[in-house]
C-alpha cells in the first residue's frame, strides 16, 4: 500500500490535515451485504457469496482483506477469496472463504443465504499479480491460506497469455480439509500445473503425503523467471520461502501474506504491528525480503 | 499561523481568567483543564477558573507522584500528571456505530442509528511536551490513507491552550525527545504563568485567527518588554532543569540491535505488565473493539475502548497469543515508543513527559533502561573487537 508518510507535522489545533484519497470514506461503519449462496468447503469452512449491498464498498484487489461484522457478535478480519462483481470501482459482489475457530468466524461460518453482514474495506496491500507479467507465476498454499490466493489463480487465468507458467502448490491436514477441490481439478483442466499433498492421508487418498515444501522439488520451478505468492501459517511460511530462496528466487519475488490480530483494518488500533510494519496497512502481503528478518524473531 | 506577522504579547492578569472562560463557553467550547482530585492533579471539565490548581505543585520520581504546596498561587506549576489530552481527544471509551436490525416486509435489514455531533473541548493548561503529543496523534490518527472519525471530530473542535513550562519535574526529559519548555506552535494561545512579586500574570501569545478572536474578549494590555523577557527567561533556564535525560541517538537502530538482548529478562523480572505506563502516555493509542447489543439482539453497537500491549490478549490470533512473555511485551512497548514509530509515521512515539516513569508501580524507569541496552551493546561491540 502507498502509505502516504510525511513528517511529524506540529499540531493545528483548528483544522487537522485532510486524509487523501478516495478511502477517506467513513471506513469505520460496516456496509451491510446479503448472503446470496453459502457453500460448504469443509468440515469448519464456508465461502460466503455477498451481494445486494445498500452501501457497496471500493473494489477489491486480491490480496487485500475486509472487516466482516456478524451483527452484534463482532468483527474479523478475512481476506477476500473472489472478486466477484466489480463494476464502477464498487465492490457489488464478493466472495469470502472463512474457517469456523471463534466466537465471530463461527456466527458467520453459520449465516445462511438471506442474511445481513457487515463489510468495511478494502484494506491493506494486495499481491500485485500483474507485476508477474512475463514471469511464471508459482503459488504455494497452507491450509485455508488457498482462500487468498484464489483471486490470484483467477485473475491470471482470466489473463493466460500475460503469465509463463502456472504453478499451484497445496496442502492440507487431511484430504477432508482440502479447499476448493472441485476447482483444482478446473483449474487444471485450463493448465494451471496443480499438486497437492496432505499431512495425513486416508484410505480414499492415493496423493502425496507430507508437507508441501516437498512438493517445490518436483515442480521444476525457473527460479530465475518466477514470481511466488505464498500463503498459509507462519512456519509453512518460512520454510516454504526458505526452500524457494534456496533454489535461486530472489525473496524480493517471494510474497508471502502475514496474519496479525486485526482490529480496525486502517491502522488506528495498534494491535496487528509485526516490527515496523502495520501488517493492515504495511502488509497483509509483505516481500519476503522485509517479512524474513522479522518473522524469524521469536514474540515479535 | 503563517503569512501573517505575529501580534504582539498581550498580558491577561489572574482576574482575567474568568472572561477567559466565558469567552471560550460562548464560543461552544467546554473547557477542559487541570484540576486536583484524588491526590492528583487530572485533566476534568472545569465549571470556572476557581477550580484550577492554585497553589498546588506535584513531586514525581520513578513509582512516585505526590501533590505539594506550593510557596505560590501558580495554577500551571505542576508537572505531567496522570491523565494526558488524549482522554479528551481519544477517548477511553467511544462509540463507533450503531444500528438497528429490522425486520419487514421486504425482508431484513440494518439501519444505522443516528451519529451524535462531537463535543468541541478548549483544552486548557497544555504543556509543550503535551502539544508535540497531539500533533504525534494527528499524525497516527488521521495522517494515513483512512482518518479516524471519532478523534478527527474531537480535534476538529478544539481549541488548544498552551501554557509553557518553567518547573519541570524530576521524572520530565522533553529536550533530549527534541522539544522543550516552550511552546513554538500548535496551540491557538500559549500562556506563560509568572508569580513574582505576587503579581499573578499571564504572558499571552496568539497562535491562530481563532485565539485572537477569543484573546480579543479577555480584558488585556499590552505586554512591556521586560515582562515578556522575563517569561522568556524562565521558560529558557526551564530546559535546563530537566530531571532526565535521555540518550538521543540512533534510537531507532539501538532499539532493532536490542532484540534479543538478554536485558528484557531484567526488565521483565520487574515489570509487572500491568500497562500503565501506556494508560498515561499521551501518545500511546491502542484501542480495542466491542461489539454489544440490547436484549432483544437487535440493536447493536459498536465501542472502542482502549487497549494496552502488554495485555496477554492484545496480541492474540486463533491458537494463542503472539507476545507470552513479559519480555516480549516490554520490547514491544519501549521499541514501538522509540524505534518503530518512526517506520511507521514518521517520528518518535515519546515527547519526554516523564508520566511512564512516575506511574509505573515498579518504578520502571524508560531513560534508565535505554541507557542499560545502550551500555550493554557498547559492551558487547567493545567485546567483539577485542583480539
Amino acid at each position: 500500500m502507498t502509505g502516504q508518510r510525511t513528517a511529524q507535522r506540529t499540531a493545528q489545533p483548528t483544522a487537522p490535515p485532510a486524509p487523501a484519497g478516495p478511502a477517506a470514506e467513513t471506513p469505520a461503519v460496516p456496509r451491510f451485504y446479503r448472503v446470496a449462496s453459502r457453500r460448504e468447503d469443509t468440515a469448519d469452512t464456508v465461502t460466503l457469496e455477498l451481494t445486494e449491498p445498500a452501501q457497496p464498498v471500493p473494489a477489491f484487489a486480491p490480496g487485500q482483506f475486509a472487516m466482516l461484522t456478524a451483527f452484534g457478535v463482532g468483527e474479523v478480519p478475512i481476506s477476500v477469496s473472489g472478486l466477484g462483481d466489480s463494476g464502477g470501482g464498487r465492490a457489488r459482489r464478493l466472495e469470502h472463504t472463512l474457517r469456523a475457530v471463534g466466537a465471530v468466524t463461527r456466527a458467520l461460518h453459520a449465516a445462511p443465504p438471506g442474511s445481513l453482514i457487515g463489510v468495511r474495506g478494502p484494506f491493506g496491500t494486495g499481491w500485485d499479480v500483474a507485476s508477474a507479467a512475463g514471469r511464471d507465476i508459482v503459488i504455494v498454499a497452507g491450509g485455508i491460506g488457498l482462500a487468498p490466493l484464489r483471486p490470484v489463480v483467477l485473475s491470471a487465468l482470466a489473463d493466460r497469455s500475460r503469465y509463463g507458467r502456472i504453478v499451484l502448490l497445496a496442502g492440507a491436514r487431511t484430504p477432508g480439509d482440502l479447499l476448493y477441490a472441485g476447482e483444482l481439478e478446473r483449474w487444471s483442466r485450463d493448465g494451471v500445473e496443480v499438486a497437492v499433498t496432505v499431512d495425513r492421508a486416508d484410505s480414499a487418498w492415493s496423493g502425496e503425503v507430507g508437507l508441501v515444501t516437498a512438493l517445490i522439488e518436483p515442480a521444476g520451478l525457473a527460479p530465475g523467471n518466477s514470481v511466488a505468492f505464498v500463503c498459509g501459517p507462519d512456519i509453512m511460511m518460512r520454510f516454504t520461502a526458505d526452500a524457494l530462496a534456496a533454489r535461486g528466487l530472489p525473496a524480493s519475488r517471494i510474497r508471502v501474506s502475514l496474519e496479525r490480530n486485526m482490529r480496525c483494518g486502517a491502522g488506528w488500533c495498534g494491535h496487528c504491528q509485526l516490527g515496523p510494519l502495520l501488517v493492515c496497512r504495511d502488509g497483509p502481503v509483505v516481500s519476503y525480503d522485509r517479512a524474513a528478518p522479522l518473522m524469524r524473531v521469536r514474540e515479535l | 499561523m503563517t503569512g501573517t506577522a505575529t501580534p504582539a504579547p498581550r498580558l491577561i492578569d489572574i482576574d482575567g481568567l474568568p472572561a477567559l472562560f466565558e469567552a471560550l463557553r460562548g464560543r461552544g467550547y467546554t473547557v477542559v483543564g487541570p484540576t486536583v482530585r484524588d491526590g492528583a492533579i487530572v485533566v476534568a471539565e472545569l465549571a470556572s477558573a476557581a477550580e484550577l490548581p492554585f497553589g498546588w505543585g506535584v513531586e514525581t520520581e520513578a513509582g512516585r507522584y505526590r501533590l505539594r504546596e506550593r510557596s505560590d498561587t501558580a495554577a500551571f506549576g505542576h508537572s505531567a500528571g496522570p491523565q494526558s489530552w488524549k482522554t479528551v481527544l481519544h477517548p477511553a471509551r467511544a462509540k463507533l456505530w450503531s444500528a438497528d436490525r429490522v425486520t419487514g416486509s421486504a425482508g431484513t435489514s440494518i439501519v444505522e442509528t443516528g451519529a451524535a455531533e462531537p463535543p468541541r473541548y478548549a483544552l486548557l493548561g497544555v504543556r509543550p511536551c503535551d502539544v508535540r503529543a497531539i500533533g504525534i496523534l494527528d499524525q497516527v490518527l488521521t495522517g494515513g490513507r483512512h482518518a479516524d472519525p471519532v478523534y478527527r471530530g474531537r480535534r476538529d473542535g478544539a481549541f488548544v491552550i498552551a501554557v509553557e513550562c518553567t518547573e519541570p519535574g524530576a521524572t520530565c526529559f522533553c529536550t533530549s525527545m527534541g522539544g522543550g519548555p516552550g511552546a513554538d506552535s500548535g496551540f491557538d494561545l500559549a500562556l506563560t504563568e509568572l508569580t513574582d512579586g505576587g503579581d499573578h500574570r499571564f504572558v499571552v501569545r496568539t497562535g491562530t485567527a481563532a485565539g485572537a478572536g477569543v484573546l480579543a474578549d479577555v480584558p488585556s494590555r499590552a505586554a512591556d518588554e521586560a515582562t515578556v523577557r522575563h517569561a522568556a527567561t524562565a521558560v529558557a533556564e526551564a530546559a535546563g532543569h530537566m530531571g532526565r535525560t535521555m540518550p538521543t541517538q540512533g534510537l531507532p537502530r539501538l532499539l532493532a540491535d536490542s532484540r534479543e538482548s538478554p536485558h528484557w529478562d531484567d526488565v521483565a523480572s520487574r515489570c509487572l505488565t500491568c500497562g500503565n505506563c501506556t494508560m498515561v502516555c499521551p501518545t500511546c493509542f491502542c484501542t480495542t473493539t466491542e461489539d454489544v447489543t440490547d436484549l432483544t439482539g437487535d440493536h447493536a453497537e459498536r465501542w472502542r475502548v482502549w487497549d494496552s500491549c502488554f495485555a496477554l490478549d492484545f496480541s492474540y490470533l486463533h491458537g494463542g497469543s503472539v507476545r507470552t512473555s513479559g519480555q516480549s511485551r516490554y520490547r514491544q512497548w519501549i521499541t514501538h515508543k522509540l524505534g518503530t514509530w518512526h517506520d511507521q509515521f514518521g517520528s518518535s512515539g515519546c515527547v519526554g513527559c516523564g508520566r511512564c516513569i512516575a506511574w509505573c508501580p515498579a518504578g520502571i524507569d524508560i531513560t534508565q533502561e535505554v541507557s542499560t541496552l545502550a551500555s550493554m551493546l557498547e559492551q558487547a561491540a567493545a567485546d567483539e573487537d577485542k583480539p
